[in-house]
């Protein structure tokens, strides 16, 4: 953590790569997982790796941290040839991985965190808590963070958490960071915080391996771009001479809209009806107070706002899981307040979970299975008690086919298959039918841009077949791109409902993170329809 | 369909070849007890002895049999509830409940003509069997009390219970022990019947013909998509709108019903009363039994014939191996350990994840703590 510090430049060109990744290949039965891919990385950049799901990164990241041993190529650190045999070797070496799913102890210290693995003793028996905690201060100074060292990471934000995983690596001295999707669940605030950070590592002379899809932050942050598809590198772009259009097409092999064209919305009459609906949590706290929205047939009605704000909440009421603690939830003038899962899907109404593993798929059943896991008890795929394979097979194969899942067969299972395949399992099963109420909770989340515009292109189509769509979603764009109407949620409260039109994406982050406590007092434009 | 059936069978044949290697060093070192001297061919003798004493003739046979019987079936209960995600340890329980409520109908209704008098007490000791399950189901589901310390109480309570019957109200008048009356017509007609005590009553068939029932209600019932699914994902369960709640309840009193016919079959096909101090492992075997089939009905039957041969050729193992039959409690131990540990034998073997069933490997093994719990709507 001394002498590396030294070379700053930013012609990256000139300077030898700090790491060299010559020819990578590695096969895997069946797949060519990566082949024949250069990446090189000089001191002090910042390398965008770009790629759809199982497009290879990951496969080529484990190379480098050797959990992975590659079939062809040479793995160059500093010029110097290097067979890298673990994660161990590879964090001897400098390099360290900060991954998507934090690998923290919540219940231990930011500075127990951080000595985990990589312990400083005072002898050999007891650790040097007082050394630790100086160099951890220290570094927390150097990169623009401070951070308690004694404060228990359970306590912590996801953005500060995150931090505590950099710190990590940067307490092994790593010179190589690799950080897989670190954005992935940071709010816009967070995220430009974290980019001064590795700005600041960029500074001092660390080179950063960035892994994303989502290409405006690629743009924004990275020194230089490089696309992977299909386990080839397709291209490498500077920030500078490129877009988000080219770098959605080399990243899919095709051109990609990346907006969907939304198109005129007609809305007829109203669909779904909430009225003063307050809801409590698990802990009995009221999470959504005195909710007053309706959502029309053919419009898409979208839900804004941070996290934790009573969305959770709200769309488990609306789908049954949850009963509402008081108000009213009215569907085409029938009162279903008090109805169940099962009954409001046989009224119509289809719901796609944010969290998919845990309440849209079971990941150890067949896709057949799974398409049915709603529709398992009726006709045709059941008479009576007893179930109809060869229905539930035609069925399977049908939506397969219509909604372009990849899998090699109806019969394997559901957790096989990559994420956005299986939210288009789950979106084959929900849409696939005669709809009142379509419930979106973040439909998209960690989906390859080709799986986006596919679930938003048929989301549209449900919307323009009259169907009225609840879209729930943190990522603000999506809200934005999709909605007809925009209800912004704050602590539970609709504070705004908005033209998704007209509504600015300033405007709404405004509302998102305040509440529109501080906002402008005369709304710009006419954007502002009501405020409940 | 093939590579998912023998990827199924990897793990189990290699925990019981581990077992048996296991078990020969501890029979070689063992032998100077049984020869008096190291005899490193004795586990072959041991080996074979069993083989002989079980499969090799027709007493052999039916002393497999009639051993499997309570083993598949308790297995089968076992095995049902690991499907629905629960951990029933309860098996020992419902099999005393079963047993005692046969000795007691039986006993009352031993002067009644057969046809009559079995159906009745084995249906008694199956609707016992069942309440006895229902009571931990029940308790998991609505007050989410964990079904592993449960079923472990409510064993203990059926012991006492058992004790307390037969010393007492169910005491058979006249015997020189605690014991219950003789069943006497209530007794389940032998089928086979063999020079030198080798029986075989007609409950040997129950085993095959619960399985039969078991696996069609699992992969061919729509209740049984349901509690497949309460078993791997419950909160998707709830979800698609499943009832997780009555499918548990439910899920323990077939479990509760399978171990009251395996205590029925006991009493009224083999010892034809029931004494105080009744004792049985049956319980904890058929988790073994249910792990060694992977949780598949077929599976199960087959683990339970492999285990109730094991017991039936223990006898023939002492006499001719001068190996005490406490060996297969040791062969039973070691094969569980490798079942529960079966990294080991992947390891060993070189057994990719892959090459079994996803669904298998995810309930088996994600139910040892219980992994099915209901969150309060």
């Amino acid at each position: 953590m001394t002498a590396e510090a030294a070379p700053t430049a930013p012609s990256a060109a000139v300077i030898a790569p700090a790491l060299e990744m010559r020819g990578i290949t590695k096969r895997y039965p069946g797949v060519l997982a990566n082949d024949h891919i250069d990446l090189s990385i000089a001191p002090g950049e910042i390398h965008a790796l770009l790629g759809e799901n199982g497009a290879g990164k990951t496969t080529l990241m484990n190379v480098l941290y050797g959990l992975a041993t590659p079939d062809e190529g040479q793995i160059l650190l500093d010029g110097q040839e290097v067979r890298i045999a673990g994660p161990s070797d590879a964090i001897a070496r400098g390099i360290s991985m900060v991954h998507q799913h934090f690998m923290l102890v919540p219940v231990l210290t930011v500075a127990e965190n951080i000595l985990l693995g990589a312990e400083t003793m005072a002898n050999p028996i007891f650790l040097d808590r007082a050394e630790a905690r100086r160099r951890i201060l220290e570094l927390g100074q150097r990169f623009g963070f401070d951070i308690d060292p004694d404060e228990k990471v359970g306590r912590l934000s996801v953005g500060w958490q995150q931090r505590v995983e950099i710190l990590k690596a940067l307490y092994r001295q790593a010179r190589v960071l690799v950080l897989d999707e670190p954005t992935a669940v940071l709010t816009p605030q967070e995220t430009t915080d974290i980019f001064a950070v590795l700005r600041r590592l960029k500074d001092e002379g660390h080179s950063i391996i960035f892994i994303s899809h989502k290409l405006y932050e690629v743009l924004e942050i990275a020194d230089r771009i490089t696309v992977i598809r299909r386990g080839r590198v397709v291209g490498e772009r500077l920030p500078s001479r490129t877009d988000e259009d080219d770098l959605a097409e080399l990243m899919v092999g095709r051109e990609v809209q990346l907006t969907v064209d939304r198109g005129e919305s007609h809305p007829a009459e109203v669909a779904l009806s909430v009225e003063h609906l307050s809801i409590k949590n698990d802990r009995g706290r009221e999470t959504v107070q005195d909710l007053t929205f309706e959502v029309r047939k053919g419009e898409i009605f979208g839900i804004a706002g941070v996290a934790g704000n009573g969305q959770d909440e709200l769309v488990e009421s609306l789908t049954g899981l949850r009963r509402p603690a008081g108000g009213r939830i009215m569907l085409d003038g029938v009162d279903v307040t008090h109805e169940g899962t099962r009954e409001l899907h046989e009224r119509g109404v289809s719901y796609v979970p944010a969290d998919r593993h845990r309440f849209g798929l079971v990941l150890s059943f067949p896709l057949t299975d799974n398409l049915v896991l709603t529709d398992y008890y009726a006709a045709p795929y059941a008479r009576g008690p007893i179930r109809d394979d060869a229905a539930i097979r035609v069925r399977a194969v049908e939506a397969i086919e219509q909604f372009d899942v990849r899998t090699p067969s109806p019969d394997v299972a559901a957790g096989t298959l990559s994420g956005g395949n299986q939210q288009k399992l789950i979106v084959a099963r929900e849409f696939g039918r005669e709809l009142r109420l379509l419930v979106l909770d973040q439909p998209t989340r960690g989906l390859d841009v080709g799986s986006v515009e596919f679930i938003h292109r048929q989301t549209i189509k449900k919307r323009d077949a009259g169907t009225a769509v609840l879209l729930v979603s943190a990522e603000l764009d999506e809200v934005l791109e999709l909605s007809d109407r925009i209800g912004v949620i704050y602590r539970g409260r609709l504070v705004a409902v908005l033209d998704g039109r007209m509504a600015e994406r300033e405007q709404v982050g405004l509302l998102m993170a305040t509440g529109g406590r501080e906002a402008p007092p005369t709304p710009s434009g006419g954007a502002r329809e009501g405020v409940a | 369909m093939v590579a998912r059936v023998r990827g199924q069978l990897m793990v189990p044949a290699g925990a019981i070849v581990l077992a048996l290697l296991v078990g020969a060093v501890i029979i070689i070192l063992t032998s100077p007890l049984a020869t008096g001297g190291f005899d490193p061919t004795l586990p072959l003798v041991t080996y074979w002895a069993i083989i002989q004493g079980s499969l090799l003739s027709v007493n052999g046979l039916i002393d497999t049999l009639v051993s499997a019987t309570p083993l598949i079936l308790v297995g089968l209960s076992v095995g049902f509830c690991f499907k629905a995600g629960l951990f029933n340890i309860g098996g020992q329980g419902q099999f005393l409940t079963g047993a005692v409520t046969a000795a007691a109908v039986g006993g009352v209704l031993s002067g009644a003509p057969p046809f009559i008098a079995a159906p009745i007490a084995i249906l008694a000791a199956m609707a016992m069997g069942a309440v006895y399950g229902l009571i931990p189901g029940f308790l998991k589901a609505f007050t989410g009390a964990h079904e592993v310390v449960t079923t472990i109480m409510l064993n203990y309570i059926a012991i006492q219970l058992v004790a307390f019957l037969i010393q007492g109200p169910l005491r058979a008048e006249g015997s020189s022990f605690a014991r219950s009356a003789d069943v006497g017509n209530s007794a389940i007609p032998v089928i086979i019947n063999m020079a030198g005590g080798h029986q075989a009553h007609l409950g040997i068939i129950f085993p095959f013909i619960a399985a039969a029932i078991i696996w069609w209600v699992l992969y061919r019932t729509t209740i049984g998509f349901e509690i497949r699914t309460v078993g791997a994902n419950p909160d998707a369960a709830r979800y698609a709108g499943m009832r997780p709640r009555l499918l548990i309840v439910l899920a323990m009193s077939v479990a509760g019903l399978l171990g009251g016919l395996a205590g029925a079959s006991e009493i009224l096909g083999v010892s034809g009363y029931m004494p105080a101090a009744y004792s049985t492992n049956v319980g904890f075997d058929a988790i073994t039994v249910a792990l060694l089939g992977r949780v598949h009905p077929l599976g199960i039957v087959f683990a339970g014939l492999l285990l109730g041969a094991m017991r039936a050729g223990a006898g023939l193992m002492q006499i001719q191996a001068g190996v005490p039959v406490q060996m297969i409690d040791v062969l039973q131990g070691v094969i569980l350990f490798f079942l529960a540990a079966d990294i080991v034998v992947r390891r060993v073997f070189r057994i990719h994840a892959a090459a079994g069933g996803v669904e298998e490997l995810s309930t088996v093994t994600g139910t040892y703590g219980g992994k099915t719990t209901v969150s309060q709507p």
